[in-house]
C-alpha cells in the first residue's frame, strides 16, 4: 500500500497484504453461526489497516466464540477458560508494538472470567475486545449463561432460567477508567465492520458486545430481536460508529447519541425494552496501562548491569 | 530442653566478671511488641557484627497481626540474631540471652521452644510498678514462673534510663539495647555510631545525636551493671570479600533484575509479598515493572502473555496463590513457555500458617495438575542460592522452553545472612527478543527426538505465525483431532526433562560417602541439618547428609549414593505420619513429600522425620530426631 507523509512523498511500503494473509484455518463453527460475520468484518478490519500479520497477536479463552485465533492467519493465543483478559494483558504488557485482539463469550467473560473483565476495563490497555453473547454457553452444549434471558430453557434450566439476565452494558460503563463500549448485533455486516473499525482505532480497551446468533441451541432468542429491528434502537452521532441509509432504513427507531456523554450512556444501556446498537461510550483520553508496563523497556545490556550493581550496593557491608 | 540444650547449658551459666569471656557463638533475642523497634535493633547489631567478620544469621520474629494487642503472647515481634566466630548457617538453638521490652511476648517464645533452662533474660521492669494493679500482678506472676522454668532474670529500669535522656522512651528503648548488646559482646563502638548515623542520615543531625547518647548510654550501662561481658572474635577480622547482607525475598528481587527479566506479575501474599515490594521500589533500575494483578490467576496469566510474546517473566507467590494459578501453570507446560514461578512456601493447607514457615508444596507442585504436566523445580538451600537460582531458573525456562518453579520458604524469605556480592554478567541477562524472520517451512512445535527441545517462534517474527492452545495440538499447535498427537505431544515434554537430568550433577556428600544413616534433606533447613549432622558426626556416628537442589528432574546418582548408607531418611518440613503413632503400620503410613518422591523414584525403603509446627528446624531438634533412628538401627 502506499500513502502520504508528513512532507507529501510518496511512502511507498513493499508488502501489501490481502485477506487471505489474515486468513487461517478454516471455521468449524455451525452454519448459521453469527461468529462466521465477525470474523469476516475482523479480516476486513486488518487488511483496511494493513496491520503485518506477524505484528497481530489473537487472544481468546475458551468456547465456540473463542476458536477465533485459530482462524486467522496472525499469531493467536487460545488460552483458558476466562482468562483471556489477563493473557492478552500480559502480551501487550511489554510489547506495545503488537496488535492485541481478544475474543471471548458471554460465559467466558461474565461468568468465570467476571473478575478479570471488571479489572481489564480498569486498566484499560490497548486492546479490541470483542464478546461474543449468544445468551448460552455453546461449546459445552446449551447451559446458562448469565446474559441467558428468564425462562430460557438450557439443561441446567430444563423449565426455564429464573434469574434476571446480567446487563454487560450497564456493568462495563460502571467501571471507572471505562473508555469504548459499543454493542451491535451480528447480522449488519455494514455495522459490524465500522464497530470494530472504530473500536480498533481507539487506544485502550475498546470493549464491543456483539449479540450473537447461535441457532443451533437458542435460535428463539434472536429470531425475534431479527424479524423486528424497531427493537433495536440505532445511536447516532458524528463521533459514533458511521452508519449509512440503507442501515438506517433498516433500523428506524434511532437517537442521537455524544458517546462523550456518560450519563446517557448509562440511561440508554439501563433501559432493557430496546438493544442499543452503536457507540454507547467513549474517551480517548482514559490513562492507558500500558503507558505504565511498559517503561524502561530497551535498556541496554550496560545500563542494566549498572542498575544491578547500584541496587546490589545499598546492601553492600 | 533436648539433650543438646542440656549439655550447653553449664558454659553459659558461668558469668565472668571484668574481663570479657571467650565464646564461639551466642544466640541473641530481642523481644517486645510491636512498633518498638526491636526489629531495626537486631538489624543493626547484625549489621554491625556482619561487618566486623562474624559469622551472623538474623530472623524476624512477626506477629500474625498489624496491631496485635500491646503486652500478649501473640503479639511478640522481634529478631533473632545468631552471633559466631564462624559462618552461621542457621537460627540454631536455643537463645542464651533474650532482651525483653515486656514480660508476657517472652511466653511467646516460651512456646517456640525459644529458650532453655540458663537462658539469661534482661527485662524491663518497668511494669512492675504500672499504675494498673492488674499489670503489676501478671508481672509478677510471669517472672516467678520464668524462674521457676530455670530462666535467668534480671530485671531492668530500661525505660527509666531512657528518660534521663529522651522525653519518650517508647521510641529510643531499642537504641539503648542495641547500646547494652554493643557492650555485653564486644562490639565495635564506632562502627555501631556509624550504623545508627546512617538509618538516621534522612533525618538529620537533630535524630541522630539522641539515638547516639542512648546507644552511649546503654553502652556504659551494661558495663557498669551487668556482669555478661563476651568476646566472640570472628575468624577473620573486618569484611574479606565484597559481601551483601539481605533477606531471601530480596535476593529474589535482585536475582529477577540480575537474570534480565523485565515483569514481575503477582498478588500480595504473605510470605512472598516483600520480594514485590523491594522490586517495586528497585525494578526500574534494570528497567523493569511489577504489576499487581487483580487475583493470583490474573497474575500469572498476565506473566504467561508477557513470556508468549518473548518477555520471560516471573510470577511470585506463595501456597494459597500456587492452588489458583494450577490451570494456568498447566497451560505454560502444555504449551511450553518459559516462565518463572516462586513459591515462598508457607504451612498449608488453606490459609494455613500465613506467616510461619513449611515445605509443604513439593508435591502439589510437581503433581497438582491435571494430566502430565513435568516441569522443573528447584529449591534454593542459602539466601545466596535465592538470588542465583533465579537466574538459572530464567536460563533453563528459555532454554527448556518450561515453566521453572523455585521453591523458597519464610525462613529463607525472613532470614538476614551475608553473602559474596554476585558480581552481576551481561551473560545473566536474557537476550534481546528476536524479531528476524522465521522459516514457515519450521513449525512452531519442532520437537527434536531425542531431547524434545524445538525453538520458539516470537509474534513479530514474519512467517512465524501459530496460535498457542491449551489444547492438545499438532507440532504446528493446529488443534489435534488424531490420536497420536497428544500422545506426542506428552512424550516430548517429559522428554525435556529427562535432557535436563543428563546434565545435572551427581549432589555432594556431606560427611563420609558411606555409613549407618544418610539425611536427605532440600531448601531451606540445608544449615541446621548439617550442622546436626557435624554433631553427630563429633560423637562418632557414622551420618552424613545429602543436599538436594533440583526436585524435578532429581539429581544424579542418588540411588548409588543411598545404597552405601545401611538407612536413608529425609528430614523436611512437611507432614508425614509418625510411625509410632496408633493405626500407623507399613500400609497406612504417609511420608514427608520429598521421601514419597525419592521412594517413588529409587524403590528404595526410605525412611523420613518431619513435623509441621510452622518455626524452622532447630539443629538440635534434628541431632535427637535422627539419633533416635540411629538407637532403632543398631
Ligand atoms: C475451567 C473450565 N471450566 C469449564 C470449562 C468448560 N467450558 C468450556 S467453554 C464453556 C462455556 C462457553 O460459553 P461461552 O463463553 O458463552 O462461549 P460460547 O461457546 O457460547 O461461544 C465452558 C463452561 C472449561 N473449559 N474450563
Ligand atoms: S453451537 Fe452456537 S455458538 Fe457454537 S458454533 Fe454452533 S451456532 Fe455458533
Ligand atoms: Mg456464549
Amino acid at each position: 500500500m502506499f500513502g502520504l507523509k508528513a512532507d507529501w512523498s510518496l511512502d511507498v511500503q513493499d508488502r501489501y497484504f490481502t485477506i487471505e494473509d489474515y486468513e487461517g484455518a478454516k471455521p468449524r463453527w455451525c452454519t448459521g453461526c453469527g461468529d462466521h460475520g465477525v470474523l469476516t468484518a475482523v479480516h476486513k478490519v486488518c487488511r483496511e489497516a494493513q496491520l503485518p500479520p506477524e505484528k497481530i497477536v489473537a487472544v481468546s479463552g475458551i468456547g465456540c466464540s473463542s476458536r477465533l485465533p485459530h482462524y486467522m492467519g496472525t499469531y493467536g493465543f487460545h488460552g483458558l477458560h476466562g482468562r483471556a483478559l489477563p493473557f492478552a494483558s500480559g502480551v501487550k504488557a511489554r510489547r506495545p508494538d503488537l496488535d492485541v485482539w481478544v475474543a471471548t463469550g458471554d460465559g467466558d467473560c461474565f461468568s468465570i472470567g467476571g473478575c478479570h473483565w471488571v479489572h481489564a476495563l480498569r486498566y484499560n490497555i490497548d486492546m479490541t475486545v470483542l464478546v461474543f453473547d449468544n445468551a448460552v454457553y455453546g461449546l459445552t452444549k446449551k447451559q446458562s449463561s448469565p446474559t441467558s434471558p428468564v425462562g430460557l430453557k438450557t439443561n441446567t434450566h430444563p423449565t426455564g432460567a429464573f434469574l434476571p439476565p446480567l446487563n454487560p452494558l450497564t456493568v462495563t460503563l460502571g467501571v471507572s477508567n471505562v473508555s469504548f463500549v459499543a454493542q451491535v448485533v451480528d447480522w449488519n455486516p455494514l455495522l459490524v465492520y465500522e464497530t470494530i473499525k472504530k473500536a480498533h482505532a481507539h487506544r485502550g480497551t475498546s470493549f464491543v458486545r456483539i449479540i450473537q446468533r447461535c441457532p443451533v441451541f437458542v435460535e428463539e432468542v434472536h429470531k425475534d430481536l431479527q424479524n423486528d429491528p424497531s427493537q433495536i434502537l440505532l445511536l447516532k452521532h458524528e463521533n459514533g460508529i458511521p452508519t449509512n441509509e440503507a442501515v438506517e432504513r433498516i433500523y428506524p427507531n434511532q437517537r442521537e447519541h455524544d458517546p462523550s456523554d456518560w450519563n446517557a450512556a448509562m440511561e440508554i444501556a439501563r433501559n432493557e425494552l430496546q438493544v442499543p446498537c452503536g457507540l454507547l461510550y467513549h474517551n480517548p483520553d482514559a490513562p492507558v496501562y500500558d503507558d505504565w508496563s511498559s517503561v524502561g523497556m530497551g535498556m541496554s545490556d550496560e545500563e542494566k548491569i549498572a542498575g544491578i550493581n547500584k541496587a546490589l550496593d545499598s546492601f553492600s557491608i | 530442653m533436648t539433650k543438646q540444650a542440656a549439655a550447653q547449658k553449664s558454659n553459659v551459666s558461668e558469668i565472668s566478671a571484668g574481663k570479657a569471656k571467650r565464646i564461639d557463638e551466642h544466640i541473641i533475642e530481642i523481644v517486645s511488641d510491636s512498633g518498638e523497634g526491636a526489629q531495626k535493633c537486631g538489624q543493626t547489631f547484625g549489621s554491625v557484627s556482619g561487618k566486623m567478620g562474624n559469622g551472623v544469621w538474623t530472623v524476624e520474629i512477626i506477629p500474625a497481626e498489624i496491631q496485635p494487642p500491646a503486652r500478649s503472647k501473640e503479639g511478640a515481634s522481634g529478631v533473632r540474631i545468631r552471633l559466631g566466630s564462624k559462618y552461621v548457617t542457621n537460627m540454631g538453638d536455643q537463645a542464651d540471652l533474650v532482651v525483653a521490652f515486656n514480660e508476657q511476648v517472652l511466653y511467646n517464645r516460651i512456646d517456640n521452644r525459644a529458650f532453655r533452662e540458663g537462658t539469661v533474660v534482661l527485662l524491663e521492669n518497668k511494669w512492675a510498678e504500672d499504675p494498673q494493679p492488674a499489670i503489676r500482678e501478671q508481672y509478677a506472676e510471669a517472672v516467678a514462673d520464668f524462674k521457676k522454668r530455670g530462666l535467668i532474670i534480671h530485671e531492668l529500669p530500661l525505660e527509666k534510663e531512657c528518660l534521663k535522656i529522651v522525653s519518650n522512651a517508647r521510641r529510643g528503648k531499642n537504641m539503648f539495647v542495641l547500646g547494652m548488646l554493643c557492650r555485653i559482646y564486644s562490639r565495635d563502638v564506632q562502627r555501631a555510631l556509624d550504623e545508627i548515623a546512617k538509618t538516621f542520615a534522612r533525618k538529620g543531625e537533630k535524630v541522630i545525636k539522641p539515638n547516639h547518647d542512648l546507644f552511649k548510654a546503654g553502652y556504659q550501662y551494661a558495663a557498669d551493671n551487668l556482669e555478661y561481658h563476651y568476646e566472640i572474635p570472628p575468624e577473620k577480622e573486618g569484611v574479606q570479600k565484597p559481601t551483601v547482607v539481605t533477606n531471601g525475598n530480596t535476593a529474589i528481587g535482585l536475582g529477577v533484575m540480575a537474570s534480565g527479566m523485565e515483569l514481575v506479575a503477582m498478588y500480595p501474599i504473605t510470605p512472598a509479598t516483600s520480594a514485590s515490594h523491594y522490586l517495586a521500589d528497585a525494578f526500574h533500575l534494570t528497567g523493569g515493572f511489577v504489576h499487581q494483578a487483580e487475583d493470583e490467576i490474573a497474575a500469572v496469566a498476565y506473566a504467561v502473555g508477557a513470556s508468549y510474546a518473548g518477555k520471560t517473566a516471573c510470577t511470585i507467590t506463595s501456597g494459597p496463590g500456587m492452588a489458583l494459578k494450577t490451570e494456568v501453570l498447566g497451560l505454560a507446560v502444555m504449551c511450553e513457555v518459559p516462565l518463572v514461578v516462586v513459591d515462598v512456601q508457607r504451612g498449608g493447607p488453606s490459609t494455613g500458617l500465613p506467616t510461619k514457615i513449611e515445605q509443604g508444596d513439593l508435591l502439589s507442585s510437581l503433581y497438582g495438575m491435571p494430566g502430565d504436566a513435568p516441569k522443573v523445580i528447584m529449591a534454593p538451600a542459602t539466601i545466596s542460592e535465592c538470588f542465583h537460582f533465579i537466574i538459572t531458573a530464567r536460563k533453563l525456562a528459555e532454554a527448556f522452553r518450561t515453566p521453572v518453579f523455585v521453591l523458597t520458604d519464610a525462613n529463607l524469605a525472613t532470614g538476614v545472612q551475608p553473602y559474596d556480592r554476585p558480581d552481576p554478567q551481561a551473560e545473566w541477562l536474557s537476550a534481546p527478543i528476536d524479531q528476524s524472520e522465521w522459516d514457515k517451512n519450521v513449525p512452531a512445535y519442532d520437537w527434536d527426538e531425542e531431547t524434545g527441545l524445538s525453538p520458539r517462534p516470537i509474534p513479530g517474527q514474519p512467517g512465524g505465525e501459530y496460535v498457542l492452545t491449551g489444547l492438545a495440538h499438532t507440532r504446528r499447535s493446529c488443534v489435534a483431532y488424531d490420536s497420536m498427537s497428544n500422545q506426542t505431544g506428552c512424550n516430548m515434554r517429559s522428554r525435556k526433562m529427562a535432557a535436563l537430568a543428563a546434565t545435572l550433577q551427581k549432589p555432594e556428600i556431606y560427611g563420609d560417602k558411606e555409613g549407618d544413616i544418610l539425611v536427605v534433606s532440600w531448601g531451606s533447613t540445608m544449615g541446621a541439618v548439617q550442622e546436626a549432622v557435624d554433631r553427630l558426626r563429633k560423637e562418632g556416628r557414622k551420618v552424613s547428609n545429602v543436599h538436594l537442589r533440583f526436585l524435578a528432574p532429581l539429581e544424579k546418582d542418588l540411588k548409588e549414593i543411598f545404597s552405601k548408607f545401611k538407612k536413608v531418611m529425609t528430614v523436611e518440613l512437611n507432614y508425614s505420619d509418625d510411625p509410632e503413632a496408633p493405626l500407623i503400620n507399613d500400609a497406612t503410613r504417609r511420608y514427608a513429600q520429598l521421601a514419597n518422591i525419592l521412594r517413588n523414584q529409587t524403590l528404595m525403603d526410605i525412611d523420613c522425620w518431619s513435623i509441621v509446627q510452622g518455626a524452622p528446624l532447630q539443629p538440635g531438634v534434628i541431632h535427637d530426631a535422627v539419633l533416635g533412628r540411629l538407637e532403632k538401627l543398631n
